[in-house]
C-alpha cells in the first residue's frame, strides 16, 4: 500500500500532505515491475492552455477562506450535493473528475496544488512559453524541455522517432533538435502513392521538406498498423470535450503500435474562464468532464501499457483566488497539476499549502505557489524516463538549481 | 525578382497577369494600395453586427422559453443549438466572403494588411457569443481603418461588440458605480457586501496592453491592468435587461451606471476625463507610446520579412510609426522602403490561410459555396476566425511546419488538382503564379506528371509555392 508521503515543510506553514492510504489499500492494484531499460516507460504530457482554475479543479474545501473568495464558483465539501470528491480532509477533486478520483483511490494519481512554473507575470502566452521552454524566462530558447530530454533518453534501439505531438504541428515543448512526429486525429486517407513518390523526388534537394514528408509517410504507416478496433470514427465536428478524447485515443493508438513513440504531447484549450465559469456544473465543469473522459480513454486504450505509463497534466498558471465581477476568475499564479498512471506512486496530495488568508495571497490576489513545476518535471524525467540528473540540471532545465527534483513520484 | 517579392510575399499570391502588372514598378504597385479603407472586394450579402446580435438575443429568448417549459438540464443541448443556429449562417457567409475577397481583390497588399490586423486584434469564433460576430470585427472595424491612423483603428476595435464580448467587458462593473450603489441601497447591504457582488473583469484591459498596444514587455504592471480595467468599466453592448437595459441592441454602448467614477492613474499619468472619454484618452496615449510603435513594427516585420525580424527593419518601421503619430500608410511605406524587404528568396513558410488564398489566386478561381472554404480550413488546421486565443494565430514557420500538417496540405492539393484538372496548362500556371521563383526541378516534375491534376498538386506542393 502507499504510505502518506513525507515532505519537507517550512516551519509555520500549514501542512496538508496526507495520503489516501486506506483508499489505496482497499483498491489493491497489483504493482507491475519492469526492467529499467530504455524504452519501457511511457510518458504523456497534457497541456491545458488558457490557465485552469486550480481552486475549482482541486478545491481546498478545508481552507477557511475558500468559500468567501471563490463564492458561487466554490465547490462544496464532500458529502454535500455536487460536492467535491474527497482526497483528504482539506482537498477534493471537482465532481466532474470521477475517473481521476478513482485513480487516486487506486493509488495511481498524485495531485499537486499551489504549484507554478517560475513565471510570475500573467500573460498566457509568456506563461505557456515558460511552461514549455523549461527556462525561468519566456524568451531565450527556441526549443522545449521535452525535446532536450529526448536527446538524453537511454537508448531504446528503436528506429522511429520516440515522441509524437498529437496535432498537425509541433508545440514548443517538443520542438528542437531531436526529431519528433506530429499526427492529428484527423485522418489523411487516399493520398495517392504516386503523388507522394513524385513529391519525394521533387523535395530531394530540399532537406526541410523531404524530412517532413518521409516522417509523415512513416507516421501514416504506423497508424495503419495500429489496432484501432476500439477507436470508432469521430464525428467531423465533435464538440470540444469529445475532441480531447479523440486526441487522447490517437495518442494511445500510436503508443501501442509496433515501434510506436514512448512520449506523446496532447493539448486542450478552453480554460480561460473570465466570465460565467460555473461551479460544480457549468462551463468549467463541462470542460473538466471532457478532460476526465479523455484521460479515461487514454488509460483504457493504452491497456497493457498503462502500468508503465505516467500522464502529466499541467497548465500555464492558476487564476485569481477571488471571483471577479463577471462570475469568473482572472489570471493568477499558483495552480494545480496532476500525475496519473499505472507507474505513478499515487494516492498522495503534494501541497505545501500557503492558505488563502489575505496575508498569504500573492500580490493580494493569487494563490502563492510553493512548488516549482520543474521539480515535478525533473522527478518524472529522472525516476520514470531515467534521464540522468546531471543532464537534467544542465541541459534540460538550465538555471533551475532552486528547483530540486521531488522524489518518490514513480513506483520503484 | 522584385515583382515576385511584391506580389508573392506582400500580396496574397499571383493571379494570372499580376506579376506582369507589378513588374514595371513593384514598390509603386504596393504603395498604390495602402491608403484609405479596404472594403471587401466582393458584394456579399453580409448582415451587420447589430442585426446579428439582435438575432442572438431573440435566440436567447427562445431558449429561455424552452428552459421554462421543460426540465432545465435536459435542454442544455437545445439551448446551445438555438444560439448556434442563429449564428451559423452568418459565420459561413463571412468566411465565404473573406475567401472570395482574397481570391479576387486587386489590392492584395491591403487585403493582407486587413488579415494582419484581424489577427493582431484577434477574436475567436469558438467562443459561443463571438461565433457569428467574428467576421464583423474585421469588416466593420478593421477594413475602414486599415489605411488610416492606428489610434482610430485601435478605438474602433476596442469599441466593437465582438471584441467587448470576446474579452468579457460588457459586464465589468465598478465597485463605486451607480449600479453598485443602487443595488446596495435596495438590499440594505453594506459596502463590503456590495464589493463582493460587483467587480471588474480584467480580460479586455490586460489584452489591450499586452497584445494590442504595448506588448508583454511594454513596462506595465498588474496595478496598471487593474486601473485600466476600472477605466473601461461601462464599455458594453446595447440591448440587455435590468441594469443592462439601454442602448441600441448590438452596438457599442457606454453604460454610465456601470462605470467606476473618478480619476485613475495608469502608467504614471492621472486621467480625469469623465465617462467613456477616459478610456478613449488612455487608448490615444497608448497608441503613441514608443513601446507600441516597437511592438507593432516587430509584428509587421515578422509577418512580411522573416520569422526572426531583422532589427534594422524594425527600427525603421518603429521610427516611422512614432514620427507620423501612427499614420499607417507611412508605417507601411517604411516597411516597403526597408532594403530587408527586398532580399531575394522566400523565407516565410505559408500558413494554411496563405496557402489556400494563394492557390485560389494562382488557379484564378473563387469559391462559390461556404462548404468549400470551411472544409479546406478544417482540413488544414486553421478554421477561419478561430485562433482560440486573443493572441491570434502564430506567425512563425515552426507553428505550422509539422509533418502531419504537410500531409494535410498534400491531401488538399490533390483534391484541388482533381477538381481543376481540365483546361490548365501546368507550365503556364507555374509561370503566372511563381514567375522567376519556379525552379527547373519543379518545371521538370510538372512536365512529367501523368495528369494535369497531378501537375497542379505538384505545383501547389512545390517548396517555392509553399513559401512566400
Amino acid at each position: 500500500m502507499n504510505l502518506p508521503r513525507l515532505f519537507q515543510l517550512n516551519a509555520g506553514r500549514r501542512r496538508f500532505l496526507l495520503g489516501a492510504g486506506a483508499l489505496a489499500a482497499s483498491a489493491a492494484i497489483p504493482e507491475v515491475l519492469f526492467a529499467h531499460t530504455g524504452g519501457s516507460s511511457r510518458l504523456v504530457v497534457v497541456i491545458l492552455r488558457g490557465a485552469l482554475d486550480g481552486l475549482a479543479a482541486v478545491p481546498p474545501y478545508g481552507d477557511p477562506d475558500y468559500v468567501s473568495l471563490h463564492r458561487e464558483l466554490a465547490i462544496a465539501a464532500p458529502g454535500s450535493t455536487d460536492g467535491a470528491l474527497a482526497l483528504n480532509n482539506t482537498f477534493g477533486l471537482h465532481p466532474a473528475l470521477s475517473f481521476l478520483h478513482e485513480r487516486f483511490a487506486a493509488g495511481e494519481l498524485i495531485v499537486f496544488n499551489a504549484v507554478a512554473s517560475p513565471y510570475r507575470d500573467r500573460s498566457h502566452f509568456d506563461g505557456q512559453n515558460v511552461l514549455e521552454n523549461g527556462l525561468a524566462k519566456p524568451i531565450g530558447s527556441a526549443d522545449g524541455w521535452l525535446n532536450r530530454a529526448l536527446a538524453a533518453l537511454p537508448a531504446s534501439g528503436r528506429a522511429a522517432d520516440r515522441a509524437v505531438a498529437i496535432s498537425q504541428n509541433v508545440p514548443l515543448i517538443l520542438r528542437g533538435e531531436a526529431a519528433v512526429m506530429s499526427k492529428s486525429p484527423q485522418a489523411t486517407p487516399d493520398v495517392d502513392e504516386d503523388l507522394l513518390a513524385r513529391l519525394a523526388d521533387l523535395y530531394s534537394q530540399d532537406d526541410w521538406f523531404s524530412a517532413r514528408l518521409s516522417e509523415a509517410v512513416q507516421t501514416d504507416k504506423m497508424v495503419e498498423g495500429a489496432d484501432d478496433s476500439a477507436n470508432p470514427k469521430q464525428p467531423a465536428r465533435a464538440g470540444v470535450p469529445d475532441r480531447v478524447t479523440a486526441v487522447a485515443r490517437m495518442a494511445a493508438n500510436l503508443m501501442r503500435s509496433d515501434g510506436g513513440p514512448e512520449i506523446a504531447v496532447i493539448e486542450a484549450g478552453g480554460w480561460d474562464t473570465h466570465a460565467n465559469q460555473g461551479g460544480a456544473k457549468g462551463i468549467l465543469g463541462t470542460r473538466l468532464g471532457g478532460l476526465d473522459k479523455a484521460l479515461k480513454s487514454l488509460a483504457d486504450e493504452l491497456g497493457p501499457l498503462w502500468p508503465q505509463t505516467a500522464v502529466l497534466v499541467v497548465t500555464e498558471f492558476g487564476r485569481t483566488a477571488a471571483v471577479n465581477g463577471t462570475r469568473g476568475t482572472d489570471h493568477g499564479t499558483g495552480g494545480c497539476a496532476f500525475l496519473v498512471g499505472g507507474a505513478v506512486r499515487g494516492g498522495q496530495v503534494i501541497a505545501d499549502w500557503p492558505s488563502l488568508s489575505r496575508r498569504a495571497l500573492l500580490d493580494n490576489r493569487d494563490l502563492k505557489p510553493t512548488l516549482d513545476l520543474r521539480s515535478v518535471f525533473k522527478a518524472v524525467l529522472d525516476e520514470h524516463m531515467h534521464v540522468d540528473a546531471n543532464t537534467l540540471a544542465k541541459r534540460v532545465f538550465p538555471d533551475s538549481s532552486g528547483a530540486r527534483p521531488l522524489q518518490g513520484l514513480i513506483r520503484a | 525578382m522584385q515583382a515576385e517579392i511584391a506580389v508573392l510575399r506582400f500580396g496574397l499570391g499571383a493571379r494570372p497577369g499580376e506579376l506582369a502588372a507589378a513588374a514595371g514598378d513593384p514598390r509603386g504597385w504596393l504603395l498604390a494600395q495602402i491608403k484609405g479603407a479596404a472594403p471587401l472586394a466582393v458584394d456579399a450579402p453580409l448582415a451587420a453586427s447589430d442585426q446579428i446580435f439582435a438575432g442572438l438575443l431573440a435566440a436567447r429568448d427562445e431558449r429561455q422559453k424552452i428552459k421554462q417549459e421543460s426540465a432545465a438540464h435536459a435542454t442544455d443541448a437545445k439551448m446551445v443549438n438555438a444560439v448556434r443556429e442563429a449564428y451559423q449562417p452568418h459565420y459561413r457567409a463571412q468566411v465565404l466572403a473573406r475567401a472570395q475577397s482574397a481570391a479576387l481583390t486587386a489590392r492584395p497588399f491591403a487585403e493582407r494588411l486587413v488579415h494582419f490586423w484581424s489577427n493582431h486584434f484577434a477574436v475567436s469564433a469558438d467562443k459561443g457569443v463571438v461565433f457569428g460576430l467574428a467576421g464583423t470585427l474585421e469588416n466593420e472595424a478593421i477594413r475602414p481603418h486599415v489605411g488610416g491612423r492606428f489610434v482610430e483603428l485601435l478605438t474602433a476595435v476596442e469599441q466593437h461588440p465582438a471584441m467587448i464580448a470576446f474579452l468579457d467587458n460588457q459586464y465589468s462593473v465598478g465597485q463605486d458605480s451607480m449600479a453598485a450603489h443602487f443595488a446596495s441601497q435596495r438590499s440594505g447591504a453594506g459596502l463590503d457586501a456590495r464589493k463582493r457582488q460587483f467587480g471588474i473583469n480584467e480580460n479586455l484591459a490586460r489584452e489591450i496592453l499586452e497584445l494590442h498596444t504595448l506588448g508583454v514587455n511594454g513596462g506595465y504592471s498588474q496595478a496598471d491592468v487593474t486601473s485600466f480595467a476600472q477605466v473601461i468599466t461601462g464599455w458594453s453592448i446595447g440591448g440587455g435587461r435590468g441594469r443592462l437595459a439601454g442602448g441600441v441592441p448590438g452596438r457599442f454602448y457606454f453604460r454610465d451606471n456601470l462605470h467606476q467614477p473618478g480619476p485613475k492613474v495608469l502608467l504614471g499619468k492621472t486621467y480625469t476625463e469623465p465617462g467613456v472619454r477616459q478610456g478613449e484618452a488612455v487608448l490615444a496615449d497608448l497608441a503613441r507610446r514608443p513601446e507600441t510603435a516597437r511592438f507593432i513594427a516587430t509584428k509587421l516585420v515578422r509577418h512580411f520579412i522573416a520569422d526572426d525580424p531583422p532589427k534594422a527593419a524594425v527600427d525603421r518601421v518603429a521610427r516611422a510609426f512614432l514620427k507620423s503619430g501612427g499614420d499607417l500608410p507611412q508605417v507601411y511605406a517604411a516597411l516597403i522602403a526597408s532594403p530587408e524587404s527586398w532580399e531575394a528568396g522566400a523565407r516565410k513558410f505559408k500558413t494554411p490561410e496563405d496557402f489556400v488564398f494563394s492557390t485560389l489566386r494562382a488557379l484564378n478561381v473563387s469559391p462559390g459555396q461556404p462548404e468549400e472554404v470551411v472544409r479546406a480550413f478544417d482540413l488544414l488546421g486553421q478554421r477561419q476566425y478561430t485562433p482560440g486565443s486573443p493572441a491570434g494565430w502564430p506567425d512563425t514557420s515552426k507553428s505550422w511546419d509539422g509533418s502531419d500538417a504537410l500531409m494535410h496540405r498534400v491531401l488538399w492539393a490533390s483534391r484541388v488538382g482533381a477538381k481543376y484538372e481540365s483546361g490548365v496548362e501546368p507550365a503556364d500556371l507555374a509561370a503566372s503564379s511563381l514567375g522567376a521563383y519556379a525552379r527547373p526541378e519543379t518545371l521538370t516534375a510538372l512536365r512529367r506528371a501523368t495528369t494535369s491534376g497531378q501537375a497542379v498538386a505538384l505545383l501547389l506542393m512545390s517548396p517555392e509555392f509553399q513559401r512566400r
